[in-house]
């Protein structure tokens, strides 16, 4: 039978089936192998504690990296923090990853950075691996051709005593993107427009095949972006059958094979497809073509509309539990029905994150910015997903761009995404944000997040409400 | 880990569908290290509400929650179990939860029932309207009862691994050590490509 790219990557790792029978009585699960597990300060120390307890070591210190990224500030400080809270756990951390064996990436350090935009630059991610982290947005990883998914600190315990994962096969999911995206319509757009369509539990218990034209011609900082969202569709992961695009950014990464392996794991890469003929559980197909630039409205990523849109009347919702949770959220939000999405004011600009990160998104909101001011009312934060993006955006005269613009140019981490860590949106204020979550409180109490492109977002910075980039007077 | 066979008490009705993680506990109570003491970050910013369900006197001692679809959808943090069984809650009643956050719950030795919506929608009345309503969740047979709501051996779903795990009070963690040889057989077949980290 014609296997799924998904599947055939989940069947390279299983170790115990579900349902067989073995030392500890029948598999309620498969067991899989771990290749790559990634670890930051937030979700990992309770699992340090745990083995510590228990006398146990970490099985493959070798199969692990660490960086910090959550709770650093990004203004330039190291430690020790005026935060407590967080220069303990970042203390912790390293105490941890040092008795273990673990390599880490602390803050100050020139590897440090979000954990999912590392791990791709160092070249730890390669096509038809299994890569998990204690964070959700381990779904950004897909994007190589892997299996990469979020787990909870009790799983993380788990992977570091025995560098497996037990759980259930997940159902497949087709997202078929046909054609091509319209200037000026970014992979954040066509994220946000893929969970619009199929609903923030569409993709529940599955893992998503990203594919089509429009998914092919994506660079794979794009490819990040659209896996990165799998998981505020429901889905556990995306990912994305590896191409030459792949293999062109992964050939000469730092730990990226070489030589003779080079050759050898291509032609091991190549054969990472969905063979032709293959059922999904699931499918749907988008055109590209049809996608504006998007703007969210609501509490969660699927309340989202293009930028020529309206705040929609809740009682347009036919599904009661919709309609309940649109009014929740225009309550939240303090947006009337049939508000302008152009006409919302912006109090803050935030460009960064693991889903917009990276160097390309820099680059495209330096774009928008160049020759341009921010609007008075706005405060504009850039902050770059690693070190290395930092140290790149520098070197091609980026970061003068956005501070002639009227940004704040930042030191990398999480920032603004996670609103723990010094850098917030005021309480009731709205945000022009390139970051995945629009939740209640998500950027701070109170803050109303409207999640963009980094190209609308700089648009929004200079306007000062939300608008797109093609609004602004070339 | 505690066997746990079945949760018998009172409820807490959360009627609302989508609530997710930042929701259950908010970021800044990941700052912390420990693994217990995440009682007073639950539902914290609706809590700031004097009438929201949990704070009402009548509600104190309850041990099931019972809630709106996609439970617990968004970030992967344990932190939001933990912060669930700190405040005594031991069963989580729902028409479907979050991937991630259903395969959380077992491992802090909470259960997650995913019932039919109507039966979900039976409960939220009769909790809601009553209570010192009971509600038992026989984690053993996989049945909800609530005589209050007319439910009686209403199936919900649990996935065996999880179901097993509960039942018996399994610790995962030395299930799968025993394993280790064929843990160790799959490492020599694995490709010399694979990348590796710089253990210390
Ligand atoms: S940037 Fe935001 S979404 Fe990404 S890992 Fe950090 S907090 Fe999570």
């Amino acid at each position: 039978m014609a296997t799924t790219l998904a599947d055939a990557i989940w069947d390279r790792h299983v170790i115990e089936r579900a349902g067989a029978h073995g030392p500890a009585g029948r598999a309620s699960a498969d067991l899989l192998y771990v290749d790559l597990h990634l670890l930051h300060e937030l979700t990992s120390p309770q699992a340090f504690e745990g083995l510590r307890a228990a006398g146990r070591s970490v099985r493959r210190p070798d199969l692990s990296v660490a960086t910090a990224d959550h709770n650093v500030p990004t203004d330039g400080s190291r430690l020790p923090l005026a935060d407590r809270a967080a220069d303990r756990q970042l203390r912790v951390q390293i105490d941890n990853c040092r008795e273990f064996g673990v390599e880490l990436h602390p803050l100050g350090s020139p590897g440090q950075g979000v954990v999912h935009v590392i791990g791709p630059e160092l070249g730890l991610v390669q096509p038809g691996m299994t890569v998990v982290c204690g964070d959700s947005h381990t779904a950004t990883l897909g994007a190589f051709g892997a299996i990469a998914f979020g787990i909870g600190t009790s799983q993380v315990e788990h992977v570091l005593a025995t560098q497996t994962i037990r759980m259930a096969r997940p159902s497949t999911m087709a997202v078929t993107v046909n054609g091509a995206l319209r200037p000026g319509v970014t992979a954040k757009d066509l994220t946000l427009a893929v969970i619009a369509r199929i609903g923030t539990g569409g993709g529940t218990g599955t893992l998503i095949e990203y594919r089509g034209a429009a998914i092919e011609a994506l660079p794979m900082s794009g490819r990040m972006t659209v896996c990165n969202m799998a998981i505020e569709a429901g889905a556990r992961a995306g990912l994305i059958a590896p191409d030459d695009t792949t293999f062109a950014y992964l050939e000469g990464r730092e730990r990226s094979p070489r030589g003779a392996l080079w050759e050898r794991a291509l032609d091991d890469w190549r054969t990472l497809r969905t063979e032709p003929g293959a059922a999904f559980d699931r499918e749907a197909v988008i055109d590209a073509s049809a996608v504006a630039p998007q703007v969210s409205w609501g509490t969660n990523p699927g309340q989202t509309v293009g930028v020529d849109g309206a705040v929609p009347d809740p009682a347009s919702f036919a599904d009661p539990a919709e309609r309940a949770a649109a009014e929740r959220a225009l309550a939240y939000m303090g947006l009337a029905p049939g508000t302008a999405m152009r006409d919302v004011p912006i109090s803050t600009v935030f460009i960064g994150s693991c889903t917009n990160g990276r160097l390309d998104d820099l680059r495209a909101a330096a774009g928008v910015l160049r020759g341009r001011r921010v609007h008075g009312r706005v405060r504009a934060l850039a902050v770059p997903g690693s070190s290395e993006v930092k140290r790149q955006a520098e070197a091609e005269g980026l970061d003068a761009v956005f501070r002639a613009a009227g940004f704040e140019w930042r030191s990398s981490g999480c920032s603004m995404c996670v609103g723990m860590n010094g850098d917030t949106v005021p309480p009731g204020t709205h945000s022009a944000s390139t970051s995945n979550r629009n939740f209640e409180g998500r950027q701070g109490p109170g803050a109303r997040t409207h999640l963009v492109s980094p190209e609308t977002a700089a648009a929004s910075a200079v306007t000062g409400h939300l608008a797109c980039a093609a609004d602004l007077p070339s | 880990m505690d066997p746990v066979t079945r949760v018998t008490g009172r409820a807490v009705p959360l009627d609302r569908g989508d609530v997710d993680t930042d929701q259950i506990i908010p970021a800044p109570w990941m700052k912390r290290v420990e693994r217990t003491g995440y009682a007073d970050g639950l539902f914290e910013k609706w809590r700031a509400d004097p009438s929201f369900v949990l704070n009402r006197p009548e509600r104190s001692g309850a041990t099931i929650l019972v809630t709106g679809p996609n439970f617990g959808c968004g970030s992967s943090r344990e932190h939001a179990p933990w912060a669930l069984r700190d405040h005594g809650f031991r069963a989580i009643v729902a028409p479907s939860f979050a991937d991630i956050f259903r395969g959380n719950l077992p491992n802090s030795g909470l259960v997650p029932a995913e019932a039919a919506p109507d039966v979900v929608a039976a409960l939220m009345r009769a909790t809601t309207d009553d209570p010192a309503a009971t509600v038992t969740v026989d984690v053993a047979s996989r049945t909800l009862d609530c005589p209050a709501a007319g439910v009686r051996a209403e199936p919900f779903s649990l996935d065996d691994s999880a179901h097993h795990r509960l039942v018996n009070g399994l610790d995962e963690i030395d299930l799968t050590l025993a394993l280790a040889d064929r843990i160790a057989a799959h490492e020599r077949t694995r490709p010399a490509w694979l990348p590796k980290g710089r253990s210390t």
